[in-house]
């Protein structure tokens, strides 16, 4: 398993486990497109089946400005991760981890947006049992936001191993998959914003 | 909650398996303990990450699910035979249907199959290890704590009885209120988690760690079949994990996905399900295929016909798999249309089949073909399969299927290409690989006994369900009192037993090799091997290969024999890097199993718990960086000079 390690190139790539580690992280992601895929598939049968709940257009055209400012935050998060991972290509771990805290700051204002969100729907009678369409909203908006959750917390975990250990060849790729996950949760958002709530507007 | 409630009582069945659950237990433990055996139970077993054994633990943990399925299968057939005996009632026979069908797909066939990759695949391609060994581990942990949790319900909490698909809303929380069916929700989950994350770390394995010079179209059919296998498994058991989850859901904190109340949809569980269970059926038949098209080759002494055919055949499979699954449930009444699709896409899987076929029989003609007993099995494979999958033709075509639709016509077809495609190939590929597994060969002339015992007994028990379809009698049923379904029943309860006789003889076989087989001298235990694994040293090294070869044909070891070559090169020895053993997998999955069985009887806080500290260890295993260890150059010498008596 020692096979040739690389002198040159991002560090990430240069041991054959660090290889091998993105290679099945992205496969993993693949994985991963298909179990949202499941969730946005059950979403979209299950449109339209209320019951006596609120309908979602009531709900989303009042609520559309903090879903925006939501997507502007996690959109925003993926620039500077993508900043962060930059500054890591620099060798500059303090860029890395300067850059990487603003992300998780962004993160975590999505998360209590949502969390806020979620709240104020299950004031207006809204809320996981109350009808098949809502159930399927709060399973998939909510598996993204626990996402989210523990993209935070591993990314805690790396900014503390970071300051252990410096940036070497086994940091570097634990930062370059999280930075793949982000950006991969943010794609996941986007299509949840255009697919839930700016059709759950207008439908 | 009560005692009695969270034991099954009042069943004298369940109680006579209680007693033996304590006695077989209580035996383990006095045994492990006077022998003083626990330490080396933990550091070479249960701590491992080496492929090799975890592969012989998912071996053995199959034969054991084997046994269970089977003394369910037993115990159905006995009460089909007898039907006045009232050997089962009613609600037993639907618990027992549940556990043999979810028992032998799930703990079975795909942990067989997975243990034969996991010992082969690596030593078939040059490689050391799997890519990721930890993971390995935790696969096998979560697949094994999975099952248990699935197979303690019949005497813990009452077992499932909704049937293995699971159909709501038969399966929802006010038609099936109890644990039983969260057995079934967190036994499959958790065993999920490890099946997809072999398949991711099979994939890289295969992708990544291959020989020099060995591209893809090098490679031995086996891993080919494992490598389309685990794509299968990366796309379709993600499917899995979110029907099971929605299921979850609407049970324990009652949202309404499958619900009649709600608006909910019950028959999206039945797409759901068949979305990830049709591709799971090619997931348990393409290994199958590759151990057949090694054993073929290897006794017919001849390089497989078609290969390449033989690989884009199981690609094609693998893409259509996902395309049928509505073909489940014609019968639901989709519309011509729909059906129609469905149909045509299913009878497409009949042409890549039918080519392996042919090339099957391609290798074999005008071969010398050797009589040993995974050929045997191979052998009776490809007639019995034909029966099976020209029946699922018949079955495929939806206005006929509204006739043969839940009747035992589909359990024979079923059960036709189950056991004469997985079951006879893991028969087939543990005594072709046993020898490089543990350093005998499985003795030969018991071995074909209990081929011609299965073999028969499986036709004597299947063969008369078709007919027992076509007259109409339906699955799942409990009481068979209408004379004329009365014969074929009792036919096919013989055959049943003459199967398990089979078995019985098989794991007989097992003991009895151990104590008078001769111990192998070489590494290609029947002289025909084709292909690296045979070219290692038996018993296998920790480090499976001490200087990797170059390859750059088909069959890499039938030249090298040829021209009187090995692997080893000592002037080539450099020191080889491992990974290190660790009880983490086990304790990982230890505390997700602990917090799947709180789960299961709704103790919400208490699932928190275990689901905090799995979390912890999580965050444990991120902070842990260690690298393994290098077996020095010295060591490796010294081992290889005596493997190969030099």
């Amino acid at each position: 398993m020692a096979a040739e390690e690389l002198k040159s190139g991002p560090l990430e790539y240069r041991s054959q486990e660090g290889r091998m580690g993105i290679l099945g992280f992205w496969i993993f992601l693949g994985a991963e497109v298909v179990l949202f895929a499941t969730l946005f598939a059950t979403y979209a049968v299950l449109f339209g089946r209320t019951a006596d709940a609120p309908a979602p257009s009531e709900l989303f055209q009042s609520g559309v400005g903090m879903t925006l400012v939501m997507t502007f935050l996690l959109l925003t998060s993926s620039f500077t991760c993508g900043i962060a991972v930059h500054e890591m290509r620099k060798g500059n771990a303090k860029g890395l981890a300067t850059w990487l805290i603003i992300t998780l700051v962004l993160g975590l204002g999505f998360l209590g947006l949502e969390i806020y969100e979620f709240n104020h729907y299950v004031h207006e009678g809204a809320t996981l049992p109350s009808s098949a369409y809502w159930s399927a909203f709060f399973v998939l908006a909510g598996t993204h936001g626990l996402h989210v959750t523990l993209g935070i917390g591993w990314a805690i975990c790396l900014l503390i191993q970071l300051k252990q250990r410096g940036l070497t060849n086994v940091t570097s790729r634990k930062f370059f998959v999280v930075s793949l996950y982000w950006h991969f949760l943010d794609v996941i958002w986007i299509f949840i914003f255009t697919g839930i709530y700016l059709t759950g507007m207008v439908l | 909650m009560a005692l009695d409630e969270f034991f099954v009582t009042g069943e004298p069945l369940i109680y006579a398996g209680m007693v033996s659950i304590a006695l077989v237990s209580a035996a383990i433990i006095f045994l492990l303990t006077y022998f003083k055996r626990w330490g080396w139970l933990w550091r070479e077993w249960l701590t491992t990450v080496d492929h090799k054994k975890i592969g012989i633990m998912y071996i053995l943990s199959a034969l054991v699910m084997l046994f269970r399925g089977g003394a369910d299968a037993l115990m159905m057939r006995m009460q089909l035979a007898f039907p006045s005996l009232e050997f089962l009632n009613a609600q037993h026979y639907n618990e027992i249907f549940t556990t043999h069908g979810t028992v032998m797909i799930i703990f079975m066939a795909m942990p067989f199959l997975i243990g034969l990759m996991n010992i082969i695949v690596p030593l078939q391609i040059g490689a050391r290890d799997f890519a990721f060994p930890f993971v390995n581990a935790l696969s096998f942990w979560s697949f094994f704590l999975g099952a248990m949790l699935f197979n303690i319900s019949f005497v813990i909490g009452g077992s499932p009885d909704a049937g293995w698909t699971s159909y709501t809303p038969l399966a929802g929380a006010a038609m099936s209120p109890g644990p039983g069916q969260n057995f079934y929700l967190m036994g499959l989950q958790l065993s999920g988690i490890g099946t997809l994350a072999t398949g991711i770390n099979l994939m890289v394995t295969i992708l990544k760690m291959r020989a020099p010079g060995m591209k893809l179209f090098h490679m031995p059919i086996f891993t080919w079949s494992t490598l389309v296998t685990c794509f299968i498994i990366v796309f379709a058991f993600p499917i899995l994990t979110v029907a099971l989850a929605l299921l979850t859901i609407d049970r324990i904190f009652g949202s309404q996905f499958f619900t009649l109340t709600g608006e909910g949809l019950p028959m999206m569980w039945a797409n759901l399900f068949w979305m990830w269970g049709h591709p799971e059926v090619y997931i348990v038949i393409l290994p199958a295929f590759g151990i057949f098209s090694e054993v073929i080759a290897t006794f017919a002494k001849k390089r497989l016909f078609g290969y390449s055919a033989m690989v884009w055949s199981m690609i094609i499979i693998a893409l259509l798999s996902f395309i049928v699954w509505v073909h489940h449930f014609f019968t639901m009444g989709a519309g011509a249309f729909v059906n129609s699709v469905f149909s045509v896409s299913t009878m497409l899987i009949a042409v890549p089949t039918g080519v392996k076929i042919f090339n099957w029989l391609g290798t074999l003609y005008k071969s010398k073909i050797e009589f040993t007993v995974p050929m045997l099995w191979s052998l009776a494979f490809i007639p019995s399969f034909i029966l099976g999958g020209v029946t699922g033709v018949m079955l495929g075509m939806a206005a006929a299927d509204y006739q043969f639709h839940n009747s035992y016509f589909l359990v024979a077809h079923f059960h036709y290409v189950l056991i004469a495609g997985t079951v006879f190939a893991c028969f087939a590929g543990l005594v072709y690989w046993y020898p490089k597994m543990f350093g005998h060969k499985m003795n030969e002339r018991i071995g074909k006994w209990a081929f011609w015992l299965f073999l028969i007994g499986f036709h004597v028990c299947f063969f008369p369900q078709y007919f027992l379809g076509l007259d109409g009698m339906p699955r799942r049923l409990f009481v068979t009192n209408i004379a004329e379904w009365l014969p074929l029943n009792v036919i096919s309860t013989v055959g049943a037993f003459g199967m398990g006789a089979g078995f019985a003889v098989f794991v007989f076989n097992i003991y009895y090799s151990y104590r008078y087989s001769e111990r192998e001298k070489t590494g290609d235990a029947w002289g025909h091997g084709r292909t690296l694994e045979w070219s290692t040293t038996t018993p296998v090294p920790f480090y499976n290969f001490a200087t990797v070869p170059y390859v750059d044909e088909i069959d890499p070891y039938v030249r090298m024999k040829e021209e009187g070559k090995t692997t080893f090169d000592e002037k080539k020895l450099k020191p080889i890097h491992m990974p290190s053993y660790t009880g983490q997998p086990i304790i990982m999955m230890g505390f997700l199993a602990f917090a799947s069985f709180a789960l299961i009887f709704e103790w919400i806080p208490l699932a928190i718990v275990g689901l905090l500290l799995a979390v912890g260890s999580m965050i444990y295993r991120s902070f842990d960086y260690d690298d393994g260890y290098y077996v020095p150059v010295d060591e490796i010498k010294r081992t290889e000079r005596k493997a190969r008596g030099l």
